[in-house]
């Protein structure tokens, strides 16, 4: 087997009192999509704040090809090819395809004395990026970001991280605001990141989609890794179950689950009670 | 077959003409600066069907083009503060500011004006370090610091003055080329800062809408954490942003000094909300992240004709504001249309 590109020693990490990740280890392998699961609030997002650089750990090393890396600031993992993508793209609305594809790393061209940021190569570079990747609706790097559905941007943020030459991409929960459709879009995008032999860490809390494109999950429970597993050796109301930590909640979602495949659905109260109350809780932990 | 493609082919091609133009016009419809050019357009129709078309010849155009010089060299950095998501309003007491330092050192205590000026600009580029490194370092909004700085600069200036000239207002004497370049008038009517204003707004437009760094404040005005992490350095462009906009009012406040012969510690304070409205009218969004340096100057011409069109008409001038307000607001009912038109427009399948 591969050595891993990033592997995480022990990681702990408080804000004051509170514990919030509690003797994590981790390893990511190139090709390799690692499905980090769990429900609101066990602890995913300090834990892919902590591998973007955004937060330091209280204790604990991570290692990126052997070897132990410090990440003060996003600057540090970026520089080291770690991206990270939001549920939302993380890009700006109101600029056009080609200019926030480049924002930092203008292309610019001479015009007489003047150095001018090279539009048409701009808008060329990010569609030819985003089109690589199945997006083939994407034809114009004028339009607005704003304007692109929820999976075309995503997708628009993966292309620009593969293209500046990402080896570890962290999407988080890149499929939780999707339809059904689009989500089928995103992890499509996932599997041809991963063919093109980038490490992916996949954030979510839908099984159904973790099933579909992981290769290897570690499930989180209040800040702990409850499991570590490969690809078949659980079975996905297993996973649920684990996720839940067996509280009644672990049978509606998987019902809800496997009515519609996908879980988010806004139509069922029950459901979309259930999210409110996590993510009240969730913002009380970050 | 040949002989059904000559009809046909007519008519795709005029078709295809029809969808060009209609096209072009959405694209530019979709443009920040849209609603500013429809904006200037109604204004003009609407003064030239009250007032004859008078404001559009020579004496006419100095009036309301002196009025937006005067204004748009400031509205400029002001609005681009305000796409980078950043206020500045502290420009109303920079602009007296300005007027005074100059008018003190050069006219009252005698100094070269060159001095005068480099020193008064100096001024302007520390109190825009002040707001910007404010602004930076700590996460009190742009508004709160500058009304800070308005005030604090205000009570800097009056006291200033009147311990040193015992007065609040400064006589100042220019000769030569300072007067020339800085504050006389072109054929009798046309301030100079007219040809400021044109060269100003001629370098800003490169450098935000043609070099790299006009794509970094779109940026930062969009999402300043994603900005930054993508490597922009949003602090010293915020602070650079800051110096621009305090520096131009100053600079503003020394060509009045030096165009009218003196100076008042009392004025200045019309220049926020007017700059404001200018820059709004022209189409940059009050949140940051949208807008354009072409939009600032329709919308300053705008304001400009709107506040000197009414003395063309046979209205009461204490319309004016009227008119004023109900300006800025269909202009930002239009400009948020424009802008869903942008956000939602895709280009039709081939």
């Amino acid at each position: 087997m591969r050595p891993p590109i990033l592997k995480l020693n022990n990681i702990s990490k408080h804000f004051g009192p509170i514990d919030v990740l509690h003797d994590i280890s981790l390893e990511v392998r190139s090709g390799e999509v690692l499905c980090l699961l769990g429900d609101n609030g066990a602890g995913k997002s300090t834990l892919i704040k902590i591998l973007a650089g955004a937060h330091i750990p209280s204790s604990g090393t991570i290692e990126m090809d052997g070897e132990v890396v410090a990440f003060k600031t996003p600057r540090d993992a970026a520089n080291r090819g770690i991206a990270t993508v939001h549920q939302f793209g993380g890009t700006f609305p109101l600029m056009s395809i080609g200019r926030s594809f480049f924002v930092g790393v203008e292309p610019t061209r001479n015009v007489g004395p003047l150095r001018i940021f090279d539009r048409k190569r701009a808008n060329e570079i990010a569609v030819a990026a985003v089109r690589d990747f199945g997006i083939t609706r994407i034809d114009d790097g004028d339009r607005l970001v704003g304007g692109l559905s929820g999976g075309e941007r995503q997708a628009l943020a993966i292309a620009r991280a593969v293209h500046f030459g990402a080896r570890i991409l962290i999407l988080d929960e890149p499929t939780a605001a999707l339809g059904v459709k689009e989500a089928a879009h995103v992890l499509r995008i996932v599997l041809e990141a991963r063919k093109r032999g980038l490490a992916v860490v996949f954030i979510t809390h839908q099984v159904m989609h973790a099933m579909t494109v992981g290769d290897h999950y570690a499930v989180l429970i209040r800040g702990a890794k409850a499991a570590d597993f490969k690809k078949g050796e659980m079975t996905r109301e297993e996973i649920t179950d684990l996720m839940a930590g067996g509280e009644a909640m672990a049978g509606l979602e998987a019902q809800i689950a496997s009515h519609t495949g996908h879980g988010r659905e806004a139509s069922n109260p029950a459901e979309s009670d259930n999210v409110t109350k996590n993510e009240v809780r969730h913002e009380d932990r970050a | 077959m040949s002989q059904r493609i000559g009809p046909s082919s007519t008519l795709k091609i005029s078709l295809g003409v029809a969808m060009t133009i209609a096209t072009q016009l959405g694209g530019f419809l979709r443009r920040p600066e849209a609603g500013a050019f429809l904006g200037l357009l109604a204004v003009l129709i609407f003064f030239g069907a009250f007032g004859g078309l008078s404001f559009l010849q020579i004496a006419g155009m100095a009036s309301w083009l002196n009025v937006a010089a005067t204004l748009g060299v400031i509205a400029i950095p002001v609005g681009l503060l305000m796409i980078a998501g950043e206020l500045d309003i502290s420009v109303g007491a920079m602009v007296p500011a300005g007027a005074m330092s100059v008018a003190i050192i050069s006219g009252y205590w005698g100094l070269p004006i060159y001095f005068g000026i480099i020193a008064t600009l100096a001024f302007g580029v520390l109190v825009g370090l002040i707001n910007g490194l404010m602004v930076v370092r700590t996460a009190v909004p742009s508004l709160i610091v500058t009304l800070g700085s308005l005030f604090a600069v205000q009570g800097i200036v009056l006291g200033l003055s009147v311990l040193v000239t015992k007065s609040t207002s400064v006589a100042l004497k220019t000769e030569g080329v300072a007067k020339a370049v800085f504050g006389d008038f072109i054929f009798g009517q046309f301030q100079v800062m007219c040809v400021w204003w044109i060269i100003i707004t001629a370098v800003y437009v490169y450098f935000v809408h043609f070099s790299r760094y006009g794509n970094w404040i779109f940026a930062m005005g969009g999402d300043k954490v994603s900005a930054r992490n993508a490597g922009i350095p949003t602090e010293r462009l915020t602070v650079t942003l800051f110096v621009l906009s305090s520096t131009s009012a100053t600079f503003v406040g020394i060509c009045q000094a030096i165009l009218y012969n003196s100076a008042q510690v009392a004025g200045g304070q019309s220049f926020i909300f007017n700059a404001i409205i200018a820059v709004v009218v022209g189409g940059v969004l009050l949140t940051g992240g949208f807008g354009s340096v072409v939009g600032i100057f329709f919308g300053t011409i705008t304001f400009a004709i709107v506040t000197q069109g009414i003395y063309y008409t046979d209205f009461d001038r204490n319309w004016s504001s009227l008119i004023i307000g109900i300006l800025l607001l269909v202009a930002v009912l239009m400009n948020n249309t424009f802008r869903k038109m942008a956000l939602t427009y895709a280009p039709r399948r081939k």
